[in-house]
């Protein structure tokens, strides 16, 4: 009796342990629900409507805030906030009809109020907004009723709808849009958790989001500026990837290894010599064009970025059907057309001159090959390091430098050369009469016409130098899936993002 | 008179053995000085003649394996590495030399002022040396190239501000235990002011204490300028610098890890010559090791 119960409970027993066997592994395979993201730069704050800085974006774009409408991962205008619109003939009206039910991540609804308000906000006299031509058509933004907004333009603009999508012009609420900067309150699947400065910024799943909820319950954004750091984070998975890997030295490791997916795409980052147009000797077009004819594009990107990049002949992406493949011919490599030109201008010894480097690889590498370049054909740089915070504050904002080398990651940017104020303080009255005319054109062959000839402008002006559109690296743990291939909006969008099981 | 021969004479204690002799008898002196000697020359040969530009950037001949036509290959921008760690010695060397003269011109006279006048003038200069020195070196020359900015100049003069008190409280301490001697005393009572019997008396007494400590300095200087370089606050580009190609070795090392091996071994082996030297130095002029070694 008591053998035959102490056989039962054994068996019991043992089919107890062998159902444990069976499921534990399973469970232990289910499906992570949380990422680790590696950022290069820590984001000024995490307000998106106050401040240029990509890093906002690459951190709350679509995941945290979100605007009437989103660009998706290969540049199309997707419908966001707004479940759909209607332009008017003239296409001067927007009417906007929202989703109903959308609340912000503090409880507040949302509604054509908040539009307004945010679209109000962002054009204001005294907005902060680093994007402030996205709005500039715009005359006047009504509440038809709580679910349609009524935006009228002053003239009809072909790029509306994908203003709207930008990161600058995202939906947020009269009662948090003070405190934005510290702690994001916008109406996306992911809520803003916390933010470790120095190290990392959290934001978790949404449980109440108004759309499809989001695979993953937890994201962090872990700030990783060395790049040898970068690739040790990669290698010890401590990170599970970088959507912008900062060592493309290191990509072949990554390539070989089956636990890495590497993914090149393309960006909207055109990377350029920037030149002080009002100052001497950068205002004299022939020493601008001599310094473009002193630059070997192909040894930029072999040198800095490991051959990742496609030269560039102007301020435009290759990738776009607009771009003027031609141009790339304007200024080849030519040592000894550059110092004729230079003799030309009156600098038969060369000069010296001051380049100025944020930390990216591309600038900091970049600029050392262009020393090199330049003193090829007399021009004599003394290279500068700069933080991301001294180049806003000093070349960027206060103009106070002689060349200095950066990606302009905002797409269909050329407007900047319509702006004499921008700090490269070009914007002549031609580049501003085609800039007005392509804004008053909706037709698309015809957009595309204006562009070229924006493109030939500025290159036949040799505003600045034109170097190469920046890759984008992406290296991630082989099982993740949904990160986008290219980047063409500041954006690190998780909201299509799991694990494969 | 014939005196019979001291018994201690017999075991090395002998006073009238050159320095020169002493010296060229001790193996690490002699190792350590035949490094230094080619590390220097290295540095002066580099002002004529290096086997390659080091800033031009050839990116067809990035990445080379060390070979015949470069010894210690070449760089991601297709620099000789031989060539920029000939360079860069010349810029470590030239750092730390005029850091440690920096240490050497204001330390030792503020140690022997304080030496020679005690009191509140000595307690004075040596909290403030104490102050100096309880802030870690690097930090603050991290700090002062960071105010000023970075580049070689501000490198010298952040290391060399770190090496005053050093040199501050190595002449204080020698010169106090010299001040209570006969002789010092003789020229006292001679009427000789302190300014007068510490150049005359007291600096001549310390001076290889001071040697041996520069060369140790000589040493810290080179892997501070090396730590600053690293750091991006160093020497700038195109000036090569040992930390620097460092830097820029660790994200290669997987595909050009000759990058990382010289100017490394470059370092080290600088570092451990100029140790060897000052140890040598100091078994040599110090008394109380004589003839141990």
């Amino acid at each position: 009796m008591n053998y035959v119960k102490t056989g039962k409970i054994l068996v019991s027993l043992a089919v107890a342990l062998m159902a444990a066997t069976v499921l534990s592994p399973a469970s232990a395979f289910a499906a992570k629900d949380n990422i680790v993201l590696g950022v290069a730069l820590e984001p000024p704050n995490l307000d998106p409507t106050s401040n240029a800085a990509a890093a906002i974006d690459e951190v709350v774009y679509a995941n945290v805030f979100e605007g009437l409408t989103r660009i998706g991962p290969n540049g199309e205008v997707l419908p966001a906030l707004a479940e759909s619109w209607d332009i008017s003939e003239d296409g001067k009206v927007y009417t906007f009809h929202l989703h109903e039910g959308v609340k912000f991540h503090d409880g507040t609804d949302f509604n054509s109020e908040d539009v307004v308000f945010s679209l109000d906000r962002a054009r204001g006299e005294d907005s902060t907004n680093a994007q402030k031509g996205l709005f500039k058509a715009i005359e006047s933004v009504e509440a038809v009723d709580p679910s349609t907004v009524k935006v009228t333009l002053s003239s009809p603009q072909g790029g509306f709808l994908f203003n709207m999508g930008w990161g600058d012009a995202v939906m947020v609420a009269p009662e948090s849009a003070a405190t934005n900067n510290e702690n994001p309150v916008g109406t996306g699947p992911f809520k803003f958790s916390k933010w470790n400065k120095g190290s990392s910024i959290e934001i978790v799943r949404n449980d109440d989001y108004w759309g499809d909820k989001v695979a993953l319950a937890k994201a962090e954004f872990r700030i990783i500026p060395d790049a040898a750091a970068a690739t040790s984070a990669l290698l010890a998975g401590d990170v599970d990837g970088f959507s912008n890997f900062p060592a493309p030295e290191a990509v072949p490791q990554f390539e070989a290894d089956p636990n890495f997916a590497l993914v090149i795409g393309s960006t909207e980052g055109e990377t350029i010599l920037a030149m002080n147009n009002k100052k001497p000797p950068f205002d004299n077009l022939k020493v601008r064009q001599a310094i473009s004819h002193a630059i070997d594009r192909q040894a930029i990107i072999d040198g800095a970025m490991f051959g990742f990049g496609t030269p560039i002949g102007t301020h435009f992406a290759p990738h776009h059907p607009a771009y003027r493949a031609d141009l790339i011919d304007m200024y080849p490599h030519d040592v000894a057309k550059a110092k004729e030109l230079l003799v030309e201008a009156g600098y038969a010894d060369g000069f010296k001159a001051t380049l100025k480097l944020p930390p990216p690889t591309y600038a900091r590498r970049g600029g050392e090959i262009i020393a090199s370049q330049l003193r090829e054909v007399g021009i004599d740089l003394e290279i500068i390091p700069l933080e991301w915070k001294q180049w806003l504050e000093g070349p960027f904002k206060a103009k106070d430098f002689d060349l200095t080398i950066v990606s302009h990651t905002e797409p269909m940017d050329i407007g900047i050369y319509a702006n004499p104020d921008y700090y490269f303080q070009y914007g002549t009255d031609e580049a501003k009469a085609i800039m007005a005319k392509l804004d008053a054109t909706t037709d698309t062959e015809a957009r595309y016409k204006l562009l070229g000839d924006m493109q030939e402008l500025i290159t036949k002006d040799a505003v600045n130098a034109y170097l190469f559109e920046l890759a984008k690296i992406g290296v991630w743990n082989a099982k993740v899936e949904g990160l986008w291939t290219n980047s063409p909006i500041q954006a690190n969008d998780l909201t299509g993002v799991k694990w494969k099981d | 008179m014939t005196d019979p021969v001291m018994p201690h004479m017999e075991v090395g204690l002998a006073p009238e053995t050159s320095l020169a002799s002493r010296l060229l008898a001790s193996r690490s002196f002699a190792t350590g000085a035949i490094i230094t000697a080619v590390i220097v020359a290295m540095a002066l040969v580099s002002f004529g003649w290096t086997p390659y530009d080091v800033t031009k950037i050839v990116i067809a001949d990035r990445l080379k394996s060390p070979s015949l036509s470069h010894w210690f290959g070449t760089d991601h921008f297709g620099r000789d590495i031989f060539s920029m760690i000939m360079v860069g010695a010349r810029n470590s060397i030239a750092v730390a030399l005029v850091a440690v003269g920096i240490g050497l011109a204001a330390g030792v006279p503020l140690g022997a002022w304080a030496a020679a006048r005690r009191g509140l003038v000595d307690d004075a200069l040596m909290r403030f040396n104490d102050l100096v020195f309880a802030f870690p070196s690097i930090l603050s020359a991290v700090m002062i190239t960071a105010i000023f900015g970075p580049g070689a100049v501000n490198a010298i003069i952040a290391i060399g501000i770190f090496n005053i008190p050093v040199f501050a409280r190595v002449t204080r301490g020698a010169a106090l235990s010299l001040w209570p001697r006969e002789y010092v005393l003789a020229a006292r009572v001679s009427g000789k002011g302190a300014a007068r019997i510490t150049v005359e008396h007291i600096l001549p007494n310390i001076a290889n204490l001071l040697i041996v400590q520069a060369t140790i300095q000589f040493s810290l200087g080179i892997l501070a300028e090396a730590g600053l370089s690293y750091l991006g606050l160093g020497a700038q580009p195109p000036m090569p610098s040992w930390g620097r190609m460092l830097f820029e070795a660790q994200t290669m090392m997987a595909i050009g890890p000759h990058m990382a091996i010289f100017p490394g071994l470059a370092i080290i082996v600088t570092v451990l010559g100029l140790n060897l030297m000052g140890d040598g130095l100091r078994d040599a002029l110090d008394p109380r090791l004589r003839g141990k070694g």
